[in-house]
Order: structure tokens, then C-alpha cells, then sequence
């Protein structure tokens, strides 16, 4: 059976089939047909943002807490434009998206028209794929495969950019029962002699570590995980897209690896003779050098994405697969190994592990002048709002410290921007998680130049009733840039003083955006205010924690060398050779 | 680095030129030469792209191409199995003197003139790059005025189509 609707009525209508619940967005000219219909949808909720890069993050922020397609939409040109940023930061992510857009009428594209821009040639290289739609009968299908695309395979954003023309046209709308892109058919099922091989180099290798990535969250495998690793006793590592994919606590937990990660998990990659890579990507933050990463490991690469593996690091043996299939039928094929005495003795690598991980634990010192230490507020943040709560970092010294000390528990409770490093993502991201984890506590932990950049989305949270908290990380300054300043630029801090413990005041900024302003500046004041943040739930809630700005991230691999030199403190090498090598 | 000639099949849609073009451009790949055309299926085009690049970032370069949602199926063509030929169109000065010696040159490689004037002759040749080069070599003597040429076109050797050979999503591992 088909009705006769407009296209903008049978993008409503597709959006509803895809199960749509909330689309976040700013109406414009060009996408102006379809705010009509979608005022009388009755299960889509649309979310006026203040700002298309807001609606994007928040979409992305939905996904990454939720697990489904996050929606965002904006109108032609400078609408389109502003998502361009959300789209690529999901792009690098691989976070579920679909971005829909206005586009002039399509006599009119090409001729630089009011509000044109090329938006499908400009998100190319920086969508899995996208679309110009210019029939209105050519919507469902757009749609329909939109929403296959963005949450298989390896998954990502979605461009559907449709001219008002064919928002304005009518054709009978039918939704289509199936997708046909014979072009498009991930491999998502390992095979089974590579699983069984697999399984042979895990039981044999006496320093093997399991290098755990983004992948193990969007493919939900975390139970699978954990049983493999307690199955075998191998030590985990979650990177800065992977925390919470392996609880915090768990005693084969060696943290995170990486330019800002713990002696233990770095030392734990570059000594390994196997890793075993679950949906990562050797991504050069991870690695350091690549020559010198993990220089006598082989590598089990385990990804969905063909493309992935070799790509920086040869493969031993490589799994295209889907990486909750893949363990769910390594656990058999090691218990096999095990069954037939095929087992390797751990014991001396858990010795050297447990030797670096007492010898360098993480750690920071508290500021001598009585000001307020940045990673204790963070620390204080993960104790009293606890794992069961979802943090949304922004990016610099914030984002490492809560990457840190904060003990995750649980898979999509920690949200970032990872690959393409978003100032902006936390405030957007967090409403987004919100909406998409309404009955969960949401965190914003973000700095003072990241709010400055999307704060404006704190209006769209009052309104819309997403009473999000944010712990406003106060330094005053670009606190990232500034510590490579200080350390590889002679302290010579151009252009990275914000001041802002003074302007704006955010206490008085968040009271102008209907949300409630706690200012902090010493230790003693940081659990009441926290604790009382975690009570309010009418509104937002800021609370702008002024901080020590020469406090630094440590442990650190600096940017071009190897992960051997990594320091612990500043000028303070550990020494990797006692114990085992 | 060596040359090597990947055969492309693709959903003949709008943008699909750009999005192949733009992957080479986006990885640091740069292409010798691309020919498009259709095929004997309807709605499939067909391209082929001659890229100069180690064997590292061939395989990069095709497992990039293989997740444009366009891009039906890849070959790579070796050249001793397959037949490569290029067009080109040669515009070379020759009057009265000198226009018997660049008959004969055409003549030897079996080239064909399709033009004719006072001052210049239009040759029209085909044949692999080599034979090409190797052709332009000795007419340059008389002065070339003009080339066009088209990109490489290949077909495998032997009964087999591209499309009888293993589609690229059967393909588990590398």
C-alpha cells in the first residue's frame, strides 16, 4: 500500500521507519519543507540546537551512549558547512551518524545560488558515503540505506543531502523492504582456519597482551572480551576510544597505552611476543614511532574493516570480522588448545607486568601554592559520580587526565573525540548522551577553551530539559598546547592564555543560560560541590573548577619518538630491564 | 615502485568519477593515467587506473577503493597477462620533403594518417605505452606540434571475463 506524499512528508515518514526517535538540528530555507511535517511526527522529537556543529556532536554523543544511529540535519550552504567538522570527527571515530541536509532546488545547483554549497563533493573523503537526492521518490530508499550504511559494517556517518525541489515534489511513498547495494557487503563472520591458528599463537606465546580498540564498543563485545581474557590470564589493554570495553578494576586491566598512557600498559606492548588486536587501527598516538613499537610482537589484527589491517603494522594473522564474532569463537578454539595441554606459563610476564605497575603507578603531585590540582577534581568527579555515570571529555589536558583517573566500569560510559581530537565535542556530546541515556547521570568534563567553543548548547539543554552537569576544568589557558610549550618550546607561551578565571564568568554565564554556577578554587571545596551538583536535576549544572595551569600530563611519549622513551615524570625514565625482558 | 593497472567496476552513478579521483588524490596516490567507459552490462562502468607504487600501497590503495559503496569489483591486471593498449592522436610537421619519411615511420608502426595538410600530418596510433613512447621517439626529429592521448584500456587474457573472477567481498583476508 503507498500514499501519495510530499518528499518532505516521505523524509518524515522514512525517518519514522528507521526508528528515529530524535533528530538534532536548525531549520533553514532549503530544509524548510520538512520542519512543516515533522511538527506533527509522532514518535520523532526534533531538538533546535544553537549551532549545526552542536547538532552534529550531540548526534554523535547519542550514538557513542546509546549504540543507535544518531541524526542530525541543517539546512543548505552554511547549515551544512557547520557540520562538516561532527561529520569528520565521526568519520575517524566510527561513530553511527546520519547527517541530512538541504540543498537548493536542483535547477539551481551549480550556479552558486543563495546558500549553495557542495555539500555532498565536500564530506566525500570524510563520509562512509553520501547521497544527492534530487526525486522525491528517491527518498525512502536514500533513507533506508542511509541507516544500513552509517550502522554496519564498519560503522560511520552518513551524508543525505536532498534539493528542495524534491522535498517539495510528490510521489507515492514506499518504504523499501530491503537494501540492494551490491557493492557494499561487509565480511562480518571470521574464518575459521584463521580463528584456529589464532588460537594456536595465543596459547603459545608467553608475553601476550590483548590491544584492545573502539571497535570492542561499537561491536558491544565487552562480555566476550572479558571472558576470553579470564579464560587465558592475558593482560588488557583499553585505548582512549576502548575505556570501558574492560573494567578499570579487573586485576588483567594494565590501563591505557599510548602517548599519555601508564608505564604498564606501554611496557606491556612493547615487550609482548603476540598481540592480539581487537578492533584498534596502530593508530599513531598508540604507537609512537612505528619502527620502534613493539618491536618482537606478532599481531593477531582482528577488524571489520579490510583496509585496517596492515595498514600501519603487518599482520601475522589477519581476521576480517566483526570482533564480537571473532572472540565468541576464539574462546572455543583456545579452550581446545587448553583441552589438549596446549598452554603456555605466564607467570614470569605477569611478574614484570606486576613489577611496572607497582613501580610506576599512575600519579600526580598536589600544586605547593595551595591551588587547586586538576587532576584531583577529576579524580574526586570519578569517586563520587561513579561508573555507572557517562563522561564526555572535550580534548587537551582534561581529556587525558579523565581518560586516567577516572575508573570506567562499563562500555559507553566514556565519550571522546578521538581520532580527529574536537575541541567542542564535550558540551553538544553530553546533551546528546542525555538524550539518548536519559535515565543516567551525564558528566561533561571539558576546559575552559573547549566550552568556549560550544557552550552555547547549554541554552538548548535548559529549554529541552537535558539537565546535563559539567565539570569546567578551569586552567585558564590551552592547557595542552601550553605544556608542549613548556616543554619543547622554552616556556615561551604564545598565544595560550586564556584568562579566563576572570573573563568570561562562567558562573555568571551559566546563570544567563538558566543553569546552576558553582565556582571552586580549593580542595576542601570540590566533593560538596560535586555532591551537590549530583542532586540538582532541574537544570544544568556548571561548575567552573579554577585550577593549577602548570600542571601537566604524565606519563608522556613525546610526539616522534619511540614508546621506549616514554617518561613518567618529567626527565624520569623507567627502567624496563629489571624483571623480565 | 612499478607501474600497475587496476581494472575498476562501478555503479554507474552521478559522482562516482569524483569519488575514485578524490581517493587517490586524499591517500597521496597519484594516477598515470584513467580511462572510463561503459560496459557490456548496463548501468556498470568500467575504469582504468594505471598507478605507479609499491606493493604496500597497492594493497592500501585497493582495500580503500573496495569501501566506496560504489565500487562493484577490483582487478589488478598483469601486464604479462593482459592486454594493454592506449590511443594516441600525433600531429607532426611534415611538407613536401619530409612527409614521405613520416609515411614510412607510420608505416613501421602501424600507425594510420587521418589528416592531411600543407604543413602537418594527423596520425592516429595505438598500442601499449612502450610501443607509443617508441613511436613519439623517432617522429620528435620532425617536430611534434600536437599529442592527445587517452588513458591505458586493459583486458585480462584468455575466455575469462572480470566478471567470472572472485568478487572483492569473498576476499577474507589479504
Amino acid at each position: 500500500m503507498s500514499q501519495h506524499l510530499t518528499g518532505a512528508e516521505s523524509l518524515v515518514k522514512s525517518l519514522e521507519h528507521a526508528d528515529v526517535e530524535v533528530v538534532f538540528g536548525i531549520p533553514g530555507g532549503a530544509i524548510l519543507p520538512v520542519y512543516d511535517p515533522l511538527m506533527d511526527s509522532p514518535s520523532v522529537r526534533h531538538i533546535l540546537v544553537r549551532h549545526e556543529q552542536g547538532a552534529g556532536h550531540a548526534a554523535e554523543g547519542y550514538a557513542a551512549a546509546s549504540n543507535r544511529v544518531g541524526v542530525c540535519m541543517a539546512t543548505s550552504g552554511p547549515g551544512a558547512t557547520n557540520l562538516v567538522t561532527p561529520i569528520a570527527d565521526a568519520h575517524m571515530d566510527s561513530v553511527p551518524m546520519v547527517a541530512i541536509t538541504g540543498q537548493v532546488p536542483s535547477a539551481f545547483i551549480g550556479s552558486d545560488a543563495f546558500q549553495e554549497a557542495d555539500i555532498r563533493g565536500i564530506t566525500m573523503p570524510i563520509t562512509k558515503h553520501n547521497y544527492l537526492v534530487t526525486r522525491a521518490e528517491d527518498i525512502p530508499r536514500a533513507i533506508k540505506e542511509a541507516f544500513h550504511l552509517a550502522s554496519t559494517g564498519r560503522p560511520g556517518p552518513v551524508l543525505v543531502d536532498i534539493t528542495k525541489d524534491a522535498l517539495q515534489a510528490s510521489a507515492d511513498f514506499v518504504w523499501p523492504s530491503h537494501v540492494d547495494l551490491p557493492g557494499y557487503k561487509p565480511t562480518t563472520k571470521p574464518h575459521g582456519r584463521q580463528i584456529k591458528e589464532a588460537a594456536r599463537m595465543i596459547v603459545d606465546a608467553h608475553r601476550p597482551v590483548f590491544y584492545v580498540g573502539g571497535g570492542v564498543i561499537r561491536s558491544q563485545a565487552h562480555k566476550e572480551l572479558r571472558q576470553l581474557a579470564e579464560l587465558t590470564g592475558i593482560p588488557v589493554v583499553t585505548t582512549l576510544m576502548a575505556r570501558g570495553a574492560f573494567p578499570d578494576s579487573h586485576p588483567q586491566h594494565m590501563g591505557m597505552p599510548g602517548m599519555h598512557g601508564t608505564v604498564g600498559a606501554v611496557g606491556a606492548l612493547q615487550k609482548a611476543d603476540l598481540l592480539i588486536v581487537l578492533g584498534a587501527r596502530f593508530d599513531d598516538r598508540v604507537t609512537g614511532k612505528l619502527e620502534s613499537f613493539s618491536p618482537k610482537s606478532k599481531v593477531i589484527h582482528i577488524d571489520i574493516d579490510p583496509a585496517e589491517i596492515g595498514k600501519n603494522r603487518y599482520a601475522d594473522i589477519p581476521i576480517v570480522s566483526d570482533v564480537r564474532e571473532a572472540i565468541s569463537q576464539l574462546i572455543p578454539a583456545v579452550t581446545a588448545e587448553f583441552d589438549a595441554g596446549n598452554r603456555a606459563d605466564l607467570t614470569a610476564w605477569w611478574i614484570t607486568l606486576n613489577h611496572w605497575r607497582e613501580t610506576y603507578p599512575l600519579g600526580y603531585d598536589q600544586p605547593t601554592d595551595g591551588t587547586l590540582s586538576p587532576q584531583y577534581v577529576i579524580e574526586r568527579l570519578g569517586k563520587i559520580a561513579g561508573p555507572e555515570a557517562i563522561y564526555a571529555a572535550g580534548v587537551g589536558q582534561h581529556q587525558m587526565w579523565a581518560a586516567q583517573f577516572i575508573g570506567y566500569e562499563n562500555p559507553n560510559t566514556w565519550l571522546n573525540s578521538g581520532g580527529l581530537g574536537t575541541m567542542g565535542y564535550s558540551i553538544p556530546a553530553a546533551m546528546g548522551a542525555k538524550v539518548g541515556a536519559q535515565d543516567k547521570t551525564v558528566w561533561a568534563i571539558d576546559g575552559d577553551g573547549c566550552f568556549q567553543m560550544t557552550n552555547q548548547e547549554l541554552a538548548t539543554c535548559t529549554i529541552n530539559d537535558i539537565p546535563i552537569k559539567v565539570a569546567l576544568i578551569n586552567n585558564a589557558s590551552l592547557g595542552m598546547v601550553r605544556q608542549w610549550q613548556n616543554l619543547f618550546y622554552n616556556e615561551r607561551y604564545s598565544n595560550t592564555d586564556l584568562h579566563s578565571h576572570s573573563v568570561p564568568d562562567f558562573v555568571k554565564l551559566a546563570d544567563a543560560y538558566g543553569c546552576h554556577g558553582i565556582r571552586v578554587s580549593t580542595a576542601e571545596e570540590v566533593d560538596k560541590a560535586i555532591e551537590r551538583s549530583m542532586e540538582i536535576n532541574d537544570a544544568p549544572v556548571v561548575i567552573d573548577f579554577q585550577v593549577h595551569r602548570d600542571a601537566m600530563v604524565w606519563p608522556m611519549v613525546a610526539a616522534g619518538t619511540g614508546n621506549d622513551e616514554i617518561q613518567f615524570a618529567r626527565d624520569l625514565a623507567p627502567q624496563w630491564e629489571r624483571g623480565d625482558d | 615502485m612499478a607501474r600497475h593497472t587496476l581494472s575498476i567496476l562501478v555503479q554507474d552513478q552521478p559522482g562516482v568519477l569524483a569519488r575514485i579521483s578524490a581517493l587517490f588524490s586524499r591517500r597521496g596516490y597519484n594516477i598515470e593515467s584513467l580511462a572510463v567507459g561503459t560496459t557490456e552490462t548496463e548501468g556498470v562502468s568500467r575504469m582504468t587506473v594505471v598507478v605507479n607504487v609499491d606493493q604496500h600501497a597497492l594493497e592500501q590503495v585497493t582495500k580503500q577503493l573496495n569501501k566506496l559503496i560504489n565500487v562493484l569489483k577490483i582487478v589488478e591486471l598483469d601486464d604479462s597477462t593482459a592486454i594493454a593498449r592506449e590511443l594516441m592522436l600525433i600531429k607532426v610537421k611534415a611538407d613536401d620533403h619530409s612527409r614521405t619519411k613520416v609515411l614510412e615511420l607510420v608505416e613501421l608502426f602501424r600507425a594510420k594518417v587521418v589528416d592531411v595538410s600543407g604543413d602537418a600530418v594527423t596520425i592516429e596510433a595505438t598500442g601499449s605505452i612502450d610501443k607509443l613512447e617508441a613511436f613519439l621517439n623517432v617522429l620528435s626529429p620532425h617536430g611534434i606540434k600536437e599529442i592527445v592521448q587517452s588513458g591505458v584500456v586493459a583486458l585480462a587474457r584468455g575466455g575469462r571475463s572480470i566478471a567470472d573472477r572472485s568478487n572483492k567481498n569473498s576476499e577474507r583476508s589479504i
